[in-house]
């Protein structure tokens, strides 16, 4: 390649996405997350110092010092409410966050996230339907509760899609509207379903879906995280097929893409994501909407690095914000719902009114 | 004209056979068809304009081209293979299909939407996870095709801050870097001014000459088509009303009947092809 070429190469190296960028910018954001994670360990109704964890882990594999009471309930603490906790959310901001970046993709609209769209509800709509029957007491909840959550979601996605797509077009405005009905049916289906619950289920019930993070066991977490991590690595594979998609169908088409296929493909992991998302955390809403949004503003468009950087921030701010939601009124908790709604609707407000032009 | 090479240049790129079309959504009985008895072929280094009236069917027969759209009856073949037996990447490989208004919603910058082009090319490997980074061969290629479109110095923009003609033109540089056989364009020049017009239209042409490209463009423009391409196929209420040379079509008594109003229809005054004008108001003679 000749000097000129050289140069001309490396203006144009700069304007693309490139694996040094990319390792960098996952590179920077997974030290920022892991950071975070253990200050996030630290903090909850009792702080626990780095020497008195270290102290504990010490004791645990047999090390001398300390008293006994005092550190098993710290290690109880720490090993079995908080620790699954933070994996817990930093899973469930991942994955929403992850959704959010493929449905905004494939819908072509930045306001697309699987709570504003009522795919949420959808899902939340199966749960309580498989609670409602019984579901959650059986050995089964731990696998099935998710699945119902699946449905529930997939057939909210369908749906949407029917009423909005017309002609291979889909109209911001018309996605945003057929959401705002689902939503309201799934809702009110839900409500109706936890009045006729005896009272003190009704009262889980609306704990949940508010959007609340609770302690799971190692069973339960370690099904989730199938669940989860086979999600995303689904939908990490997708990232170059989004770019295209994201022109239009008729591009993507001349490009070379199955269209009805790649649809299905995004459409069914979006839907087993959120599924599993809200079968344990209930309606945590927004942060599919912000997180991809504030990561396209710093990175560019390109989906091989929006998607899993999109992932990691969604997780670490899901994790703190549901650190504050335990610690700021403790001994008791804020749902976590509640804060990512109060951050993510007037940001959603914003973009609706001050970034119109960008909309149309 | 019969050495090998130009036997080679000459393979047919389209052949097209009676084809019928309706939108699928549309009830089958009730609504009529949307383009029928379709039937015209296209060699490699021709340049075929198809014109015709608002609703005439001119957007889906290019759909149909580049199979956005699947044929109902008839056949369509490309270089000599059914369209409908091909995978949508091979297709993809061969043909280049410029829409008519690509609106983009996210901050994509020039480079990477022409870098997109190299996506039918792009070599399969797992170990990537799909991610597929561009080998320095495709930059090339996208550097390549980007200082022939003339979007070099745009490079580093978002597509989303382009002006339509701009935006245009970057498409155009994307399915070029497809490294296409055929390049199917609906409306090229609907947002350009005439500067770019022209630009457009010299650059298709040399694209014609020196790559042996097979080109299909869509226009409103009667002039463009009659300038610049080889034939024209004129075409109302979903059937072809005529094809051939732009002195064959473009004509004043063919013209009114397809377009059902007054035209002018005289000789430019260098190529001597047929010019089309408005009547302009009615003076008394």
């Amino acid at each position: 390649m000749s000097e000129a070429g050289l140069v001309e190469d490396a203006v144009f190296r700069k304007s693309t996405l490139g694996v040094g960028r990319w390792m960098t910018v996952i590179g920077i954001l997974s030290a920022v997350a892991l950071l975070l994670a253990v200050l996030c360990l630290q903090f909850g109704a009792q702080f626990v110092g780095i020497k008195e964890a270290v102290r504990m882990l010490n004791q645990m594999v047999g090390a001398p010092g300390g008293s006994e009471s005092d550190v098993s309930t710290m290690a109880t603490i720490l090993l079995h409410v908080r620790l699954p906790r933070v994996v817990l959310g930093f899973l469930v901001g991942s994955c929403l966050a992850a959704v959010g970046v493929a449905l905004q993709a494939l819908l072509r609209n930045p306001l697309a996230d699987p709570y504003v769209l009522g795919v949420s509800s959808g899902a939340a709509l199966g749960v309580s339907i498989a609670v409602l029957f019984g579901v959650g007491t059986t050995a089964l909840t731990v696998t099935a509760l998710p699945i119902c959550g699946f449905i529930g979601s997939l057939v909210a996605l369908v749906v949407l899609y029917r009423m909005a797509a017309s002609y291979d077009r889909l109209p911001i405005y018309s996605v945003l509207l057929a959401g705002v009905i689902l939503n309201a049916i799934c809702s009110a289906l839900i409500m109706f379903i936890t009045s006729i619950m005896d009272p003190s289920r009704s009262f889980g019930m609306m704990t949940w879906l508010m959007g609340s993070l609770t302690a799971p066991t190692y069973p339960t977490l370690l099904v989730f995280s199938l669940y989860a991590l086979v999600c995303l690595g689904l939908l990490f594979r997708q990232v170059k097929v989004l770019n295209i998609m994201a022109f239009g169908e008729e591009a993507a088409r001349s490009l070379g893409i199955d269209t009805e296929c790649a649809k299905r493909h995004i459409f069914l992991v979006s839907a087993l994501a959120t599924g599993a998302v809200v079968s344990v955390s209930g309606m945590v809403g927004f942060i599919g909407m912000v997180v991809p949004h504030a990561v396209r503003l710093i990175v560019g468009a390109d989906h091989r690095l929006v998607m899993p950087a999109s992932a990691l921030i969604g997780g670490t701010f899901l994790m703190v914000t549901d650190t504050f939601a335990r610690t700021v009124v403790s001994p008791s908790e804020l749902p976590v719902g509640i804060m990512t709604a109060l951050v993510g609707g007037p940001f959603f407000v914003y973009l609706l009114v001050w970034r119109k032009d960008r909309m149309s | 004209m019969t050495t090998p090479a130009n036997l080679k240049n000459q393979r047919r790129a389209y052949d097209v056979q009676e084809v019928r079309f309706h939108y699928p959504h549309s009830a089958p009985n009730a609504v009529p068809w949307v383009l029928q008895d379709v039937s015209f072929f296209l060699e490699s280094g021709e340049m075929l304009g198809i014109v015709g009236p608002n609703g005439s069917g001119k957007t889906s027969l290019l759909r149909l081209l580049a199979k956005i759209v699947p044929e109902q009856q008839g056949v369509i073949r490309l270089f000599g293979k059914p369209l409908s037996v091909l995978r949508q990447e091979d297709v993809a490989r061969d043909i280049g299909f410029v829409p008519q208004d690509v609106s983009q919603t996210f901050p994509f910058t020039v480079a990477e939407t022409v870098l997109m082009g190299r996506f039918p090319h792009r070599h399969r490997t797992s170990w990537d996870l799909g991610f597929g980074w561009d080998s320095r061969a495709d930059r090339a290629i996208a550097q390549r095709t980007m200082a022939t479109m003339d979007v070099w110095r745009l490079a580093a923009r978002s597509v989303t801050e382009l002006s339509g003609g701009e935006r245009q033109r970057v498409m155009i540089a994307r399915s070029l870097a497809q490294d296409p056989r055929v390049l199917l364009l609906d409306e090229p020049t609907a947002f350009l001014d005439l500067q770019h017009q022209v630009e457009i239209c010299a650059l298709l042409h040399r694209l014609k000459e020196e790559r042996g490209l097979a080109i299909v463009l869509v226009s409103h423009d009667l002039n463009l088509a009659s300038q610049y391409c080889d034939r024209v196929l004129l075409l109302d209420q979903g059937r072809v009303v005529r094809l051939g040379s732009p002195a064959d079509v473009i004509r004043q008594d063919v013209l009114e009947t397809a377009y059902r109003c007054r035209v002018l229809v005289d000789c430019h005054p260098h190529s001597g092809l047929p010019r089309v004008t408005l009547p302009g108001r009615n003076r008394v003679m």
